[in-house]
């Protein structure tokens, strides 16, 4: 008896190590890039574009813009496909097994399976293939937000239909038995009362296109100035760390592009957790 | 009654207006190999798959394109980042699903979660002021810190909230009759996690290890920046056999990453050649996973 | 959801909107797109900024992407100018002969060392046999003994291609040499790694690297002048067809007394 006690202790121990490791590993990231990044952040930080080639001086007012612009393209381009599929996954596919439909159903799921494992290099390199050269849209906001979609859809979808499944079904028996149809319901009814969930999935997608570098490396060019049409090039803060640190001498200035960065994140986070107000046990 | 059709007409338009957002997916999915296979049809053509993907060789410069070094190279530092991140990932969800008292699991998890947001190129600043500088340390021949043991350490913290969060839903999902039951015969909390608990949620783990394989693959940006990015195959430098993580290496993203933007011609086919053997490579592990975790499901 | 539905509809056709007039209506400022070299990128950036100070109706956007995409994006006009870090291919031309050549600069490249290092000049022979492999101590090239870490830059880099003319003769640069995507990458890596020599273009010379002479001469302007030092190559902005306009006063400007000044702070070699 004492001897399992003692090893449970021994293993728990463990785990609570483990845990606590986990923690301590996010702390000296997060932490180490907020102290050295945070002392080169000031109001001027914010409103200056970059400049000065090289050196690289300046702020990052430029690449917030750019960022904002191609987030709001990005969502633009993958909210509609995105939210429509999961209503057709999660609404009207139920009454299809075994038919043509049901067969391109099937199918449709498959492809945001694999659309989901698609590692981000390969949208750039498509991207790059498609939009930048064989349509001509050069290096553009256009292009990297097409190519950026890519990345986002099946988040879309995955997050979309989880919202969507958490509707109560009570909602929808009601709706229909008081006579309105099916598509009347999804849009009047269960949307409305996912809405909540459906624009977590939606920040969190944001996220993915503030966060991601390889993909726009590839099809935004890395000009830094304020993009003034969808066919501007651009570089976003992301981007502007990697050209900081792997182009210019200013290794602190990357610090604290990326402080900015580690700092939206965290606010992104607190934003997703707020909104879904925190229900972890939802997840069980 | 025209009211009537109306409203069935929209019905009848929406519904396959959603079928066809559902199937944007597949056509995403075609269109993208389409492309890139169609722009890496010269380089099979002209130098052969099976030569591609068996020579160690790449010299664009001198017309050798073998991407066996950076399929080899991808392979160890994922071996890696498996090795040393998943053990971690694992405590890190028992710790969360059985042992941690609620409102620590509620501290720890978006704790964990957070690093799941962080962009990769932070990673990759990281890894180039503090990880590189630390192996650098360790004294072997040819060591200068560049290498496979930096970005798998990189990698490791990547990977640690996707496998994480999916171990701790597979041992949550458990069903709690047989917690109890192990529990009432007399096991130690300890006896049920180890017997009951981890082997019945096997596959939703051995899943949630597959995808962070998945994405330690697809990750190109963080890599580049310190592994290194020499086109060698990964060889041990002194007689330990350990010594091969010390080893600069290449891997499939940082090969199309790094020359995309010089290449032209059988050059640039070759590039996107690496990116269809990549697709291929992530294609085939995500549909493994997403078999077990059916199989988990039943 | 509606609303906002039809809002992200709406706002999405009001962007595509004002990004087709923008092509087509360009007014008052006129854009010079200038795409590819990314070593030649934060000199045209400079220079750009230079010329908007002295003409506020012209906005310059650099973009990167390499000088292979630069001459494409010149001989297929999809940029009005592609910058280049190496001289233009026959290929190059043959594919697209309306293409104008103008060299705006010279760079250097320069042989840097770890700054620790005791090393402070080798010969042509040295350092071809060391970005080959052949020497792999610095005992062999005049130091004190210790590992040698080449760090080089990407096939297909301009920089690359210029050292491998000049310097490599017939011979391979070392597959196991530390590889970066930049200059300012591998100027970071022998900045970091103790025993490490690699090339870089002399607008990236600062103190965190030390140069090294290269048959007695240390890599300054007047050693090139003088033709002293060997390792040189043009920076290179292609057009289609001789330019006009905008595009043709900004790089009168370029090669004029006042742009050179911007080549020469920059740390580049003036004309």
């Amino acid at each position: 008896m004492n001897r399992r006690k003692l090893s449970q202790n021994a293993a728990f121990s463990l785990f609570w190590a483990a845990g606590i490791m986990s923690v301590l590993i996010m702390a000296v990231v997060v932490g180490y890039v907020l102290v050295k990044g945070l002392p080169g952040i000031s109001f001027d930080f914010f409103t200056t574009s970059p400049r000065g080639g090289l050196s690289g001086e300046g702020g990052i007012y430029s690449t917030i813009v750019t960022t904002f612009y191609l987030v709001v393209v990005t969502l633009a381009f993958a909210i509609p496909p995105g939210v429509g599929a999961a209503v057709y996954f999660s609404e009207y596919s139920g009454s299809t097994v075994g038919s043509l439909t049901g067969k391109l159903v099937n199918l449709a799921r498959f492809g945001v399976d694999t659309l989901a494992g698609v590692p981000s290099i390969v949208f750039g390199l498509f991207g790059y293939a498609v939009f930048v050269t064989a349509m001509n849209l050069g290096f553009s906001i256009l292009s990297a937000s097409m190519a950026g979609a890519c990345l986002i859809i099946p988040v879309i979808i995955r997050t979309t239909e989880d919202a969507l499944e958490s509707v109560p079904s009570g909602y929808r028996e009601g709706s229909l038995a008081l006579g309105a149809n099916r598509w009347e319901t999804t849009w009047k009814v269960v949307l409305p009362a996912a809405f909540r969930g459906i624009s977590t999935g939606i920040l969190l997608s944001a996220g993915r296109i503030v966060s991601e570098t390889a993909i726009f490396f590839v099809t935004l060019g890395g000009s830094y100035r304020v993009p003034h049409s969808l066919m501007s090039g651009g570089r976003t803060m992301a981007l502007h760390v990697y050209y900081l640190a792997m182009e210019t001498r200013a290794f602190d200035r990357a610090m604290s592009t990326a402080a900015v960065l580690v700092g939206l994140v965290v606010v992104m986070n607190l934003g997703i957790n707020t909104i879904t107000g925190r229900i972890t046990g939802k997840q069980r | 009654m025209t009211f009537g059709t109306k409203r069935d007409c929209t019905q009848k338009i929406m519904r396959t207006v959603l079928l066809v957002s559902a199937l944007t997916s597949v056509l995403i999915v075609v269109l993208i190999f389409v492309f890139t296979a169609g722009r890496a049809a010269p380089a099979f053509h002209e130098i052969g798959i099976w030569k591609m993907v068996s020579d160690t060789t790449w010299r664009p410069g001198s017309g050798e394109f073998g991407i066996l070094a950076m399929i080899a190279g991808s392979g160890i530092v994922t071996l890696g980042a498996v090795l040393l991140g998943v053990p971690l990932a694992l405590g890190s969800a028992v710790f969360l699903a059985e042992i941690a008292p609620e409102w620590i699991a509620g501290a720890v998890r978006p704790s964990i979660e957070l690093l799941a947001g962080i962009p990769s190129v932070v990673y990759g600043l990281f890894g180039m002021a503090v990880i590189v500088p630390m192996v650098r340390t360790i004294p072997a021949p040819g060591n200068a810190g560049y290498g496979v043991l930096s970005a798998s350490v990189v990698l490791a913290v990547m990977i640690l909230p996707t496998v994480t969060s999916i171990s701790e839903l597979a041992i949550r999902s458990v069903p709690a009759g047989y917690r109890e039951g192990s529990l009432a015969l007399g096991a130690t909390k300890w006896e049920t996690v180890r017997r009951v608990l981890i082997p019945a949620a096997k596959p939703g783990i051995v899943s949630a290890v597959i995808l962070g394989l998945g994405r330690a693959l697809g990750e190109t940006v963080a890599m580049i920046m310190v592994i290194g990015n020499s086109a060698i195959l990964p060889a041990a430098s002194t007689g330990n056999p350990l010594s091969i993580f010390l080893s600069r290496a290449r891997t499939l993203t940082g090969n199309i990453a790094v020359e995309i933007s010089y290449a032209t011609g059988v050059h640039e086919s070759a590039l996107f050649a690496t990116g269809v053997v990549l697709f291929v490579l992530i294609m085939l592990i995500n549909s493994s996973a997403a078999l077990l975790l059916k199989k988990g499901v039943r | 959801m509606k609303k906002r539905i039809a809002g992200f509809v709406t706002l999405s056709a009001a962007v595509l909107f004002t990004g087709a007039c923008g092509e087509q209506g360009a007014d008052e400022t006129v854009e010079i797109t200038v795409v590819g070299s990314t070593t030649v990128q934060p000199l045209a950036e400079c220079l750009g900024e230079a010329w908007e100070a002295i003409d506020p109706g012209v906005l310059i956007t650099v973009s990167g992407g390499g000088s292979s995409v630069g001459v494409n994006s010149a001989s297929e006009q999809t940029a009005d100018i592609g910058m280049a870090s190496r001289e233009i291919k026959d290929s190059e031309i043959q594919n697209c002969p309306e293409i104008v050549v103008h060299t705006i600069a010279r760079d250097g490249i320069a042989i840097v060392v770890h700054p620790d290092l005791a090393v402070d000049g080798i010969t042509m022979e040295q350092a071809r046999k060391i970005f080959a492999g052949e020497i792999t101590d610095w005992s062999e090239a005049g130091g004190t003994p210790g590992t040698i870490f080449v760090v080089v830059r990407e096939e297909g880099s301009g920089t690359r291609a210029a050292f491998e003319e000049i310097v490599m003769e017939d011979d391979i640069i070392i597959d196991s040499a530390i590889l970066q995507p930049s200059n300012g990458a591998v100027r970071t890596s022998v900045a970091s790694t103790p025993g490490s020599i690699a090339f870089i273009s002399f607008g990236y010379l600062d103190s965190t690297t030390k140069p090294v002479a290269v048959n007695g001469a240390l890599p300054t302007t007047e050693n090139v002048n003088s033709g002293a030092y060997p390792i040189v190559r043009p920076l290179n902005m292609v057009t289609f067809g001789e330019p006009e306009g905008a595009v043709a006063d900004w790089l009168e400007f370029i090669k004029g007394e006042d742009g050179q000044a911007v080549v020469a702070a920059e740390g580049y070699l003036p004309l």
